[in-house]
């Protein structure tokens, strides 16, 4: 069957392909949002961190014998560490500056961390097999659809939604949302703010680590798979809007489907299609799609 | 007389703007203290200091005993104090339900959720609308009925009669009435003079970051001029 002259499966095998890189890009900037909500920094080594996850989990495997599972675990609370020690060591100090100075910081320790993966592995890559569990795919009549990547969007989709609800229904996310509008009159009530603060960079960050461990079977670990990704994450927050959860995982997910959609349409545009809509998101609605005027 | 509220050679900046010169005063548990004093004076301020909220502060706040200069924002709050800014402070990305379950129980003994609705019921019947769509009195209430939720026995009001309707105005009246008869201590701000003199057990007058006068309430009568002079009352 065709739809405008493409076949359904490769339709389908490219929608897949665009919910794929959607959730990858879901679940960065949803912790880009979550950050930027309440530390106001634009934390430009989500990708870097992102990068670290996947090795972190190609490490534990290599050198280790951790296996996938474990180390979907462990890579992101190591990353979370990570960045908890960025945040209590440089990050903490910049907070009364203007948003410059920590996307410089971040910016800087993106350029460290990719130079110190580069020197020690190369730009090649490093491959990593997709756990057992997951290998091969599943016949659905219209298309193949590989496990590991329905594996990806699913855990991504559950990720997403698990952290939504944390912050929309819960205490601790009343307690986050009062404090993205005014810290100081949340910590007068006797909430560790400075402590909120640390732990949501460390969430934030965790949350790039667990997607790098997600990416590491589909794309191959290397020191730059951060910086391919960041810059089209960062579009995906502007149009969502700075600091709009449920605006970063849905435009997340709809910018991959409109790229994966593209690739097959019009293909010369795939690559800069994201940026097209962020242009015209920008000129319609500066503060996105779900963000609020201030 | 057990004291509350402390305070001695209060010293408070904002940056490089030093706002508080040596600022002394006492409140004892139970007491309602009216902070009175032009724009500028330096009394929110002296409240902000309290939490612990200015730039650098340098004397003696002590609550309940306890020296607080030295303790983060979150601790002060736990011990007993809550703190209604005179901008209300209410959050828009929570319902107004949302801002009264907010601050976490400092001490036991607390208003309920019920009591709080007995006593305003505008909140009850806007439980579920957003926060900063209340209307002003509304949030006024939802301000002050937050930190009554906490079981903070010392209470810092700053401006809560600013801008709103008489009959709002006398309700608050009221409540800071009951309060004072449940044992609460009260530390005011106070423009509206009207408002804080029936309220108050003592005054203090600041001016230009400096108390310049303080006398309890059977003396207002007698200090009227004075009043006229420093506030234009």
């Amino acid at each position: 069957m065709e739809i405008f002259g493409i076949s359904t499966s490769a339709l389908m095998g490219q929608l897949l392909l665009g919910l794929v890189n959607g959730s990858f890009y879901a679940m960065l900037s949803l912790g880009l949002a979550v950050i930027f909500g309440l530390l106001n920094v634009i934390n430009f080594a989500h990708g870097a961190l992102y990068m670290m996850g996947a090795f972190f989990a190609w490490m534990g495997l290599q050198y280790f014998g951790i296996n996938y599972w474990v180390m979907l675990l462990l890579a992101p609370l190591l990353v979370g560490v990570f960045g908890i020690i960025i945040e209590k060591t440089m990050l903490q100090w910049l907070y009364r500056l203007d948003h410059l100075y920590g996307l410089l910081l971040t910016f800087g320790i993106t350029l460290m961390l990719e130079g110190i993966f580069r020197s020690f592995y190369g730009v090649s890559g490093q491959p990593y097999t997709v756990p057992a569990l997951l290998a091969g795919s599943t016949d659905l009549g219209f298309m193949n659809l590989p496990n590991y990547r329905a594996w990806v969007v699913l855990a991504s989709i559950i990720v997403c939604l698990a952290t939504w609800f944390v912050i929309e229904k819960t205490r601790l996310g009343a307690y986050l949302r009062a404090g993205t509008e005014n810290p100081k009159m949340v910590e007068a009530f006797g909430v560790n703010v400075p402590l909120m603060v640390t732990l949501t960079y460390g969430f934030g960050v965790a949350l790039a680590g667990f997607a790098g461990v997600l990416a590491a079977p589909v794309l191959q670990v290397s020191p730059l798979m951060g910086s391919n990704l960041i810059i089209v994450v960062f579009a995906v927050v502007v149009i969502g809007g700075m600091g709009s959860i449920l605006g970063s995982i849905l435009t997340g997910l709809g910018l991959g489907i409109i790229e994966g959609f593209t690739k097959v349409f019009y293909p010369e545009l795939s690559s800069t299609v994201v940026f097209i809509i962020m242009a015209i998101v920008l000129l319609i609605r500066p503060a996105g799609l779900f963000g609020r005027e201030k | 007389m057990t004291l509350a509220l402390e305070i001695s050679e209060l010293q408070a900046w904002y940056g490089e703007s030093h706002i508080l010169h040596d600022v002394n005063l006492s409140v004892a548990e139970g007491e309602v203290v009216t902070l009175l004093g032009r724009n500028g004076a330096g009394r929110t301020t002296t409240l902000r200091a309290i939490m612990g909220l200015t730039g650098r502060r340098e004397g003696s706040i002590k609550i309940n005993g306890q020296e607080t200069v030295a303790l983060p924002t979150h601790r002060i709050a736990h011990l007993g104090v809550g703190y209604c800014p005179e901008e209300r402070a209410i959050f828009s990305s929570l319902s107004a339900e949302e801002n009264l379950m907010l601050p976490p129980t400092l001490k036991a003994g607390g208003m309920s959720v019920d009591e709080i609705y007995d006593m305003f019921p505008n909140l009850a019947e806007r439980r579920h609308s957003q926060g900063t769509r209340l209307s002003g009195g509304e949030q006024q209430m939802l301000a002050v009925a937050r930190i009554l939720r906490t079981g903070a026995k010392l209470l810092l009001l700053d401006e809560i009669s600013e801008g709103l309707a008489p009959v709002i105005v006398q309700a608050l009246a009221k409540m800071i009435l009951m309060l004072k008869k449940q044992g609460y201590t009260i530390v005011m701000v106070e423009q509206n003079f009207r408002f804080a003199a029936p309220l108050a057990d003592r005054f203090y007058v600041m001016e230009h970051g400096q108390i310049v006068e303080q006398f309890a309430a059977p003396e207002l009568a007698s200090k009227m001029n004075v009043l006229n002079e420093l506030l234009g009352v």
